[in-house]
C-alpha cells in the first residue's frame, strides 16, 4: 500500500517535475537563510555566517539529485534521455540509419504481413458464433480401396438427424450452380444446398428474412431461395425489397426469403443458397457427395461425437436398403468409420504447411538482416569507442552505457518495425486485392491487434537480438583500457573481429539455408512443369461451362442437338481450330470429382467385394482432339456413336494396363457403371493419362461414356444427356479481346437463355493446380535472394572493414616487396574461409531443416545432391567476388601514403 | 559506516518523534531539534534531512504546507498525520524491543551463553 502511493505520488511529482524543483530550491534557500539568522545571532560575521550556514547544509546539489531520483520515475526519465540522445546520434548518421531501417523494415514488413495471412487463415476462428464447435462429418472406408474419406449420404442425413446424442444442430449440404434467368444476362450464380440444420448449425443470422425452416426442405412444399450478402449487392443493388419477390431458378419460380449478411462465409463461396431435399422413400445407403456439418452439443468432445456417429453408422447399415445392384455385404465390407474434424480445418485444408515454411524461411530472412545490423553497429561502436570510454572516465556505470548501447538498438528495432508495418499493411492490401482465390479465408486477412503485437514484439526482440552483441563487446569490463588503442592503427589480432566473422558465417550458413529451400522449390516446380499433363497448349484452350434450362429442351436428344449446334457455331469463329464438350474440363476436379465403380466383364468381382471407383466423364467427338489429349489405341468416340446411342466407352491407358496389361488388349473389352440398369459397353478407343488432379498427384483411372447415351445407371428409356456441360475451344485468338463475346454469343445465338459460367482457360486451371507450388516458390525466391544480398554484403563489409584496419600492415608488406596476387590471395582467403564455413554449418542445417518442406516438394528429395552442390557453389562464387571487390583495393596501396597516413 | 553518517530509517524515525512531540514544523527546525538532542550527529549534512521528509510525505506519515515563519519568511511546515502517529507507534515499539535484544545481548557474560 505505501509503495502503491509512493509510486503514485512518483507519477505525480514526475509530471510537475518543473515546479518541484522550483519549490524545493526555496525550501533550501530558507533553511539558509534560517541558519544564517541563528549564526548571526550568535555572533558571526554576516559572509562568515551565511559561509557556515550553506557548509553545514552539505552539497545542495547532491541532495537535489537524491531528492529528484526519489521523486520522479528515473528509470523512464533516464529512457526518455536515452532515447532523445539515441534518436539525435542516429540522425547525425543518416545513411547508416536508413541501411538499419532499410533492412530490418524488409524483414520484419515480410515476418508481419506473412504472420498476418497465417493468423487470419490458420489461428483466428471462423467467423461464426462459438465456431469451435463446428465440425464436419466425413467418414472412412478402409474395405473400398482407393478412397480416402467419405461424406454423406442422404440416409445418413435421415439417420443423423434422428438418432443423434451429441449434435445440436445437424445438416448436409452440396455445392454446384443455379441458373438464374429473367433478370439480366441468364447466368448461374455459385450454389449452395443445404438441408434444413445447416445454417441453424453455423449460427450467422440472415441479414433480412429468415432461415430456411424445416417446411422448406419437405419435397412438395414452395420453392425458396436464400441470397449471400455479395450477390444481393451485385444483382440487386442491395435492395431489401427483394425478399419476398420471385426468381426464375433453374427454370423455377422461387420466392426469396431471406439474405445471409457479409460476414457469412462458407466453402466455395456461395451466391444463391437453396434448400437441399431429399425423398426419403426413394433413399439407399449410398450417394456420399454431400459434406455433414454439425455443431456439438455443449462439452460434447470430437472423441466422443465421433463415438457417438460410429454408433449410428451401426444403426445406419441395417435400417436403410443398399442401392439396387449393390449387395449389402458390399456396404459391410466397405468398414465405415467415423472421422469428424473441425470445420475450420476443412477450410483451411493443406495450406498449412506452405504458410508455416514460408514463415520459417522469413523468420530466417530477419535473423540474416539482425546479423547484418549487428555488424553495422559493431562497426559503429567501434567508432565510438572513444566517447564510450569518456563516458565511462566520467563515472557512467557499465550498466548505464549497456542501457544507452540498448535503448539505441531498441529505437533502431522500433523504427524499422513501424516503417515494416507500413510494408506489411500495403503488401496485404495487394494480396486481398489481387490474392489467389485458392487461398481460403482471403477476404479476412488484415492487420488486428494480435498481428500488432507481433510486429511490437518482433521488432523489440530484433532490437535485443541484435543489441546484445555490440554491448557484450563494448560495455564489457574492458571498456577502461578500450580508449588506449583508439586512434592509432594497429595491425588486429585475429580476436578482435571474432564477434564480426562470427556473425557473418551465420549469415552465410543462414542464406544457405534459404537458397537450398528455393533451389529445391525450383526443382520441384521444373519436374512439375516437365510432367506431360495429358493436355497440350493449355494457353489456347478457352472453356466456358453452360446449361440447357429443363424449360428449354428436357428430351435427351433435343439437349444434344442444341450442344453440337452450339459447337458448329464455336468451331465457325475465326482463329478456332477445334472444339469439344464434356461434362467437365481437367483440372475441374474443385468442382467435385465423379467417382464411380467400375465393372469389366471379363474381371468379375467376388460377391460383396467393392469394386474400386474410378473417375468418370462424359464426352463428346473432339474433347480429346481439342483438350491434345492423344488416343492410344483405337479410336475416338462419333457422332454416329452419340445419335444410334451406341454402348461404347474409353478408358484412360493405366485402366487399360491395370486390367488387360496393355492399351491394345482393352480394345473389345466391356465396361459398365455399377448400378441398377446401366449395360455393358464396349472399349472402342484408350487415350492417355490426364493428371486431372494436379501435375504432383498420380493421374487418376478413367471411363469416358459418351455424352448422350441410352440407359444410364437408371435405366430411363429415353436416354441420358448432359444438361449442364463444358466447351472447350482451341483457339490461338484465347487471350485477344472480343474472342470471349464471340464465343458467348455463338452459345446465345441457339439459346438465349442459356446461362455461360465458369469461364476460364486450360491454362488459368493448370496454374491454379501448381499455385501452392508457385506460391512457396516465389516466396522462398524472395527470401532466398534477400538472404544472399544480405550475406554477400555482409562478407564484402567484413573484408573491406579488414583491409582498411590494416592498411598500414599492407604498406608494409609492400614495401617489403609482398606480390600484389599475394596480398590479393590473403584476403579472399579469408572471405572464403569465412564462405566456407558458413556453408559447411548451412549445409547441415539445411540437411534438418528442408525435411520439414518435404511434404511441398514433387520429384525430388529433401537431399536433392543437385540442388545442394549448386547451390554451395554459386555461394562460393558469391563469396569470392564479395571478398575480391574489397581486397582489390589493398593492392592499390601506396606504401609510402599507407605508413605516412598515421 | 561513519559515526555522523545517520542512516535514512533512523532519521526518520527521529523526525516522526520530533514532530509529535514539537507539533508543525519546518525543515530548518526539525534539523536544529534532531542536532540539540542527538548531539553532533548531524551536523556535517542538514540537507540529507528533505529527502526524508520527501520519503515520509510520500508515504503520507507526515504532510507539508506552506506557512509564515517565525520571522515573517515563506516556510514549509510538517506535521505529522494520523498515519505518521501510528507509524511512530510501531516503529518506536520495534525500536525498543530491538534495542532490548542487543542490550541484553551485549550484557550476556561468556557463562551465560554457556
Amino acid at each position: 500500500m505505501k509503495t502503491l502511493r509512493r509510486l503514485l505520488h512518483r507519477l505525480i511529482s514526475w509530471a510537475t517535475s518543473a515546479r518541484d524543483d522550483e519549490l524545493l530550491r526555496a525550501e533550501i534557500e530558507e533553511h539558509i537563510a534560517m541558519q544564517t539568522a541563528d549564526n548571526l545571532r550568535a555572533g558571526l560575521s554576516p559572509v562568515e555566517a551565511r559561509r557556515q550556514a550553506v557548509l553545514k547544509f552539505g552539497s545542495v546539489e547532491a541532495i537535489k539529485e537524491t531528492y529528484r531520483d526519489q521523486r520522479g520515475l528515473p528509470f523512464l526519465e533516464t529512457l526518455g534521455r536515452d532515447t532523445r540522445d539515441a534518436l539525435r546520434g542516429l540522425r547525425r548518421a543518416p545513411a547508416f540509419t536508413a541501411t538499419v531501417i532499410l533492412t530490418l523494415a524488409l524483414g520484419i514488413g515480410a515476418n508481419t504481413a506473412i504472420f498476418a495471412v497465417i493468423d487470419s487463415i490458420l489461428i483466428r476462428p471462423l467467423p461464426y458464433p462459438e465456431a469451435e464447435a463446428l465440425v464436419s462429418i466425413w467418414h472412412t472406408a478402409p474395405g473400398v480401396p482407393g478412397v480416402p474419406e467419405l461424406a454423406c449420404s442422404p440416409s445418413m442425413y435421415f439417420t443423423y438427424r434422428e438418432e443423434n446424442r451429441t449434435f445440436q444442430q445437424f445438416g448436409v449440404w452440396s455445392s454446384g450452380g443455379a441458373s438464374v434467368t429473367g433478370v439480366a444476362d441468364p447466368e448461374q450464380p455459385r450454389a449452395l444446398f443445404v438441408t434444413y440444420g445447416v445454417l441453424d448449425a453455423v449460427g450467422v443470422k440472415p441479414l433480412v428474412g429468415r432461415w430456411f425452416s424445416q417446411a422448406d426442405d419437405t419435397p412438395g412444399s414452395a420453392e425458396t431461395v436464400m441470397l449471400t450478402y455479395g450477390y444481393w449487392q451485385r444483382r440487386f443493388g442491395g435492395d431489401t425489397s427483394i425478399v419476398g419477390r420471385t426468381l426464375t431458378i433453374d427454370s423455377r419460380p422461387r420466392t426469396v426469403i431471406g439474405i445471409m449478411p457479409e460476414e457469412f462465409r462458407f466453402q466455395r463461396d456461395p451466391e444463391l443458397i437453396l434448400p437441399l431435399r431429399f425423398d426419403r422413400t426413394t433413399q439407399f445407403l449410398g450417394g456420399f457427395g454431400h459434406g455433414g456439418i454439425a455443431r456439438l452439443k455443449a462439452g460434447v468432445t470430437i472423441e466422443q461425437a465421433n463415438a457417438d456417429v460410429a454408433r449410428m453408422l451401426g444403426v445406419w447399415l441395417n435400417a436403410w436398403p443398399p442401392d439396387p445392384g449393390i449387395d449389402r455385404t458390399v456396404f459391410q465390407n466397405a468398414r465405415f468409420g467415423s472421422r469428424l474434424r473441425a470445420l475450420k480445418q476443412d477450410i483451411v485444408g493443406t495450406i498449412g504447411t506452405a504458410l508455416w515454411v514460408v514463415m520459417g524461411t522469413l523468420g530466417l530472412v530477419l535473423l540474416i538482416a539482425c546479423a547484418n545490423v549487428a555488424n553495422l553497429l559493431l562497426v559503429r561502436a567501434e567508432g565510438h569507442q572513444q566517447e564510450l570510454a569518456i563516458r565511462a572516465a566520467l563515472g557512467a556505470g557499465r550498466r548505464r552505457i549497456a542501457r544507452a548501447l540498448l535503448v539505441e538498438s531498441m529505437t533502431l528495432g522500433l523504427l524499422g518495425g513501424a516503417v515494416g508495418l507500413g510494408m506489411a499493411y500495403v503488401a496485404l492490401q495487394i494480396l486481398v486485392a489481387k490474392g489467389p482465390d485458392t487461398l481460403p479465408r482471403l477476404r479476412d486477412i488484415g492487420i488486428d491487434p494480435v498481428v500488432l503485437v507481433f510486429a511490437l514484439g518482433v521488432a523489440l526482440l530484433s532490437g535485443v537480438l541484435f543489441g546484445v552483441i555490440p554491448i557484450a563487446k563494448y560495455a564489457g569490463p574492458r571498456i577502461a583500457t578500450a580508449r588506449r588503442g583508439v586512434g592509432r592503427t594497429f595491425s588486429d589480432g585475429r580476436e578482435r573481429h571474432r564477434a564480426r566473422n562470427t556473425l557473418v558465417v551465420v549469415q552465410v550458413a543462414l542464406a544457405l539455408v534459404l537458397l537450398i529451400g528455393s533451389g529445391l522449390m525450383i526443382r520441384t516446380f521444373q519436374q512439375l512443369r516437365s510432367v506431360h499433363p495429358g493436355f497440350t497448349q493449355p494457353e489456347e484452350i478457352q472453356i466456358l461451362h453452360s446449361m440447357v434450362p429443363m424449360a428449354i429442351a428436357e428430351e435427351p436428344e433435343r439437349v444434344m442437338r442444341m450442344q453440337h449446334e452450339i459447337l458448329d457455331k464455336l468451331a465457325a469463329i475465326p482463329g478456332v481450330t477445334s472444339v469439344g464438350f464434356g461434362s467437365r474440363a481437367p483440372l475441374e476436379s474443385f468442382l467435385g470429382g465423379n467417382f464411380n465403380p467400375i465393372d469389366a466383364e471379363d474381371k468379375p468381382f467376388a460377391k460383396g467385394r467393392v469394386p474400386p471407383l474410378r473417375q468418370t466423364r462424359r464426352i463428346a467427338p473432339g474433347y480429346f482432339k481439342t483438350m491434345g489429349t492423344r488416343v492410344v489405341a483405337g479410336r475416338d468416340f462419333s457422332w454416329t456413336d452419340l445419335y444410334d446411342k451406341h454402348r461404347v466407352a474409353l478408358v484412360s491407358e493405366n485402366l487399360a494396363r491395370e486390367w488387360w496389361g496393355a492399351p491394345d488388349a482393352a480394345l473389345g473389352k466391356r465396361i459398365r457403371e455399377i448400378g441398377p440398369a446401366d449395360p455393358w459397353r464396349e472399349i472402342v478407343g484408350v487415350v492417355e493419362n490426364v493428371y486431372d488432379d494436379g501435375v504432383h498427384v498420380k493421374p487418376p483411372a478413367f471411363a469416358y461414356w459418351p455424352a448422350l447415351m441410352d440407359r444410364y445407371i437408371w435405366g430411363d428409356e429415353n436416354g441420358s444427356a448432359i444438361m449442364s456441360g463444358m466447351f472447350a475451344i482451341r483457339s490461338n485468338r484465347t487471350r485477344t479481346e472480343g474472342f470471349l463475346a464471340e464465343a458467348q454469343q455463338a452459345i446465345w445465338s441457339v439459346n438465349g437463355r442459356q446461362p455461360v459460367f465458369l469461364v476460364t482457360t486450360l491454362d488459368a486451371l493448370y496454374d491454379q493446380s501448381m499455385a501452392r507450388t508457385s506460391f512457396t516458390l516465389v516466396m522462398l525466391a524472395i527470401a532466398a535472394g534477400m538472404g544472399l544480398v544480405l550475406g554477400i554484403v555482409g562478407i564484402y563489409g567484413v573484408i573491406a572493414y579488414v583491409v582498411s584496419q590494416r592498411i598500414r600492415e599492407i604498406g608494409i608488406r609492400t614495401a617489403l616487396g609482398a606480390q600484389p596476387a599475394g596480398l590479393l590471395g590473403m584476403f579472399v582467403r579469408q572471405g572464403l574461409w569465412l564462405t566456407g564455413m558458413g556453408a559447411v554449418l548451412g549445409l547441415a542445417a539445411a540437411a534438418g531443416l528442408t525435411r520439414l518442406m518435404s511434404s511441398l516438394l514433387f520429384g525430388v528429395t529433401a537431399i536433392d545432391p543437385v540442388t545442394y552442390t549448386a547451390v554451395s557453389a554459386l555461394l562460393i562464387v558469391a563469396g569470392m567476388l564479395a571478398s575480391y571487390l574489397p581486397a582489390r583495393r589493398a593492392i592499390t596501396v601506396d606504401p609510402v601514403q599507407a605508413l605516412r597516413a598515421e | 559506516m561513519k559515526d555522523t553518517d545517520v542512516r535514512q530509517g533512523t532519521l526518520a524515525l527521529m523526525v516522526l518523534k520530533t514532530l509529535d512531540v514539537l507539533g508543525p514544523l519546518h525543515g530548518y527546525g526539525i534539523a536544529r531539534r534532531i542536532e540539540q538532542i542527538s548531539g553532533d550527529l548531524l551536523t556535517v549534512n542538514q540537507g540529507t534531512l528533505y529527502p526524508v521528509l520527501l520519503k515520509l510525505e510520500q508515504e503520507g506519515s507526515i504532510a507539508a504546507a506552506w506557512g509564515a515563519s517565525e520571522n515573517n519568511r515563506k516556510a514549509r511546515f510538517y506535521r505529522l498525520t494520523r498515519q505518521g502517529r501510528k507509524q511512530l507507534q510501531a516503529e518506536a515499539r520495534s525500536w525498543e524491543q530491538t534495542a532490548a535484544i542487543i542490550e541484553r545481548f551485549f550484557a550476556a557474560k561468556a557463562q551465560d551463553l554457556k
